[in-house]
């Protein structure tokens, strides 16, 4: 049976870089995927794209690009990789343009284009899932709109001889799954296969959170070398069998207990985990280990995708300002609380315009409040935090300066205070119908 | 005993929904974890940070439970004033969720 082993070279955007080399130099492996786009990030680049039409994509594609190129074109390993961002042309020119720089001609790079879909989500005025408005009641707040394509355009530019594959919004499993379209040639309508891809694409897709990274709990689930963690290898069967592995030597652990933790991050119904090509269910999955550092995955199945296409949509929420100063030694918490009632009441005297705010104590609630963390000790050491959300930037300045006054009017012995003032680019969903975006290749060569 | 002495688990993040899975480390505690972490224990043990509601989802074949809490993360990752956005911590959380010991050795 033929099988392609595939390599996740990194799980977001500002991941490790080493651990992808590792793969490419010793995880026999013919595909090495990259996935480093999130949520908001495409709204990010599209603003970036608006200042300067030749950026817009990942910032780190150029040191990820010239680490990994070399010997990805030596062994022949094909590259797919989500960090053209909003300019996914602009990222395969970058590439040609650092491929010729290391001495490698003949390499075809693909752009996958299309996923922006700005002007049909206007077109029709689509509505917002997450809250009561439209696309055209977000005005000038709007900032982007691309569609998570699907696996079809990228597995496309691999049979038309790409080397290098560059998308901006596709899904994520997606990535891992093109390639085994690719190379096995799978129906797009042989539900079950792409059920069985997408979870191991599901798998592959945060790298080191599938070998031991996000897991260790010291005592409990003891992982080794996380320091040098290694990323994880897809071993898949054109009858869609999976193997999860990585590279012998490197740090952390492939077990059922990684496995499992990553099958389930971020599902809601195992039955409908809701793809581009195809509605995943995961419900029937069973993990086993066969080896030291490989688990076998299988029973993945899948239903016909829906007439969707699942759009993120980039948008300025609003502005968050933020204030922090630490207290210590006996008395610490006390001092924390009647500093967050100051802040409170000075937030209050002086008119600051904040439609919500937040007050934590670090080290006591900051992370699941009150009533939840209710039963801790007093600690050695506490931090203030105080976080509110305004409509413009000179309000939001306002809230982590009454923070600051806290040194010369605030509890005895505060320190170490910080302030920050930001805009907020959220994202919201609109679900498109499928045959209004229109993905494309564009191919350039090195 | 506390949920963390027979079970593991993950948070994940989409918009403002947080889903967090309990895995038993053995699945003979898996009828353990059907019986007692249900999704209105959850609900209870999460006061304050759950808005909306908490539906669980049942994988016996991997002895694990789904939990998936709406209006968890403090209006969307993206734009949460909470010091942990993503909710990543609260796995954590759930696992100091208190077990009874069944009767029967299990």
């Amino acid at each position: 049976m033929r099988k392609v082993r595939i390599g996740s070279g990194a799980g977001y955007s500002g991941d490790r870089i080493e651990p992808a080399v590792e793969l490419a130099e010793k995880g026999d492996i013919q595909y090495l995927v990259f996935e480093c786009l999130g949520e908001r990030t495409v709204a990010l680049a599209q603003q970036a794209r608006m200042k300067d039409p030749d950026s817009g994509f990942d910032p780190l594609l150029e040191e990820r690009m010239r680490a990994v190129l070399p010997i990805c074109a030596s062994r022949g390993i094909k590259i797919v990789t989500n960090m053209g961002a909003a300019n996914p042309v602009a990222a395969a020119r970058k590439t040609a343009e650092i491929a010729r720089s290391l001495g490698l001609s003949s390499l075809r790079i693909a752009a996958i284009i299309g996923d922006d879909v700005l002007d049909a989500c206007k077109d029709g005025d689509l509505p917002i899932m997450e809250f009561d408005g439209t696309i055209k009641q977000l005005g000038n707040r709007l900032l982007s709109a691309n569609a998570y394509l699907g696996a079809e355009p990228m597995a496309e530019a691999l049979s038309g001889g790409a080397d290098i594959v560059i998308t901006g919004r596709a899904s994520d499993p997606a990535l891992f799954l093109a390639p085994m379209i690719h190379a096995f040639g799978w129906a797009m309508d042989d539900w079950n296969l792409l059920g069985q891809g997408t979870v191991a694409g599901h798998l592959l897709e945060c790298a080191g959170q599938i070998t031991g990274g996000y897991f260790a709990d010291p005592g409990y689930k003891d992982i080794p070398d996380l320091a040098r963690l290694g990323f994880p290898i897809g071993e898949v069967g054109e009858d869609g069998s999976l193997v999860i592995t990585k590279v012998a030597g490197s740090g952390g652990a492939v077990t059922e207990q990684t496995c499992k933790e990553q099958l389930l991050y971020e599902v809601h119904d195992p039955t409908q985990y809701i793809q581009p090509d195809v509605v995943a269910d995961f419900s029937q999955v069973r993990v086993e280990e066969i080896a030291a550092d490989r688990v076998r995955v299988n029973g993945g199945r899948g239903t016909k995708r829906t007439g969707t296409l699942k759009v993120s949509v980039g948008y300025v929420d609003s502005y968050i300002g933020e204030g922090q100063i630490s207290y210590a030694g006996p008395g610490a918490l006390a001092r924390g609380r009647l500093a967050l009632q100051i802040v409170r009441e000075r937030l209050k005297l002086t008119g600051v315009a904040a439609s919500e705010l937040r007050f934590d104590l670090i080290g006591v609630d900051a992370l699941h409040g009150a009533d939840v963390s209710g039963h801790a000790n007093e600690p050695y050491e506490v931090r203030v935090r105080v976080t509110g959300r305004t409509e413009n930037l000179r309000e939001a300045v306002r809230i982590g300066n009454e923070v600051e006054t806290l040194y010369t009017n605030g509890p005895a012995a505060g320190g170490g205070a910080f302030k920050s003032a930001r805009d907020v680019v959220a994202v919201a969903s609109v679900l498109l119908p499928r045959e209004l975006a229109r993905p494309q290749v564009r191919f350039v060569e090195a | 005993m506390k949920l963390r002495e027979i079970a593991h688990s993950r948070t994940g993040d989409k918009g403002n929904t947080s889903n967090i899975s309990v895995i038993a480390y053995d699945e003979k505690h898996y009828p353990l974890l059907l019986e007692q972490v249900t999704s209105e224990r959850v609900r209870a043990h999460f006061a304050g940070v759950v808005e909306g509601e908490v539906v669980r989802y049942e994988l016996p074949n991997i002895a694990a439970l789904n939990f998936v809490m709406t209006g968890a993360l403090g209006g969307g990752v993206t734009r949460s004033l909470a010091l942990d956005a993503h909710g990543k911590s609260l796995s954590s959380a759930l696992l100091d969720l208190e077990i009874a010991a069944a009767s029967d050795n299990q």
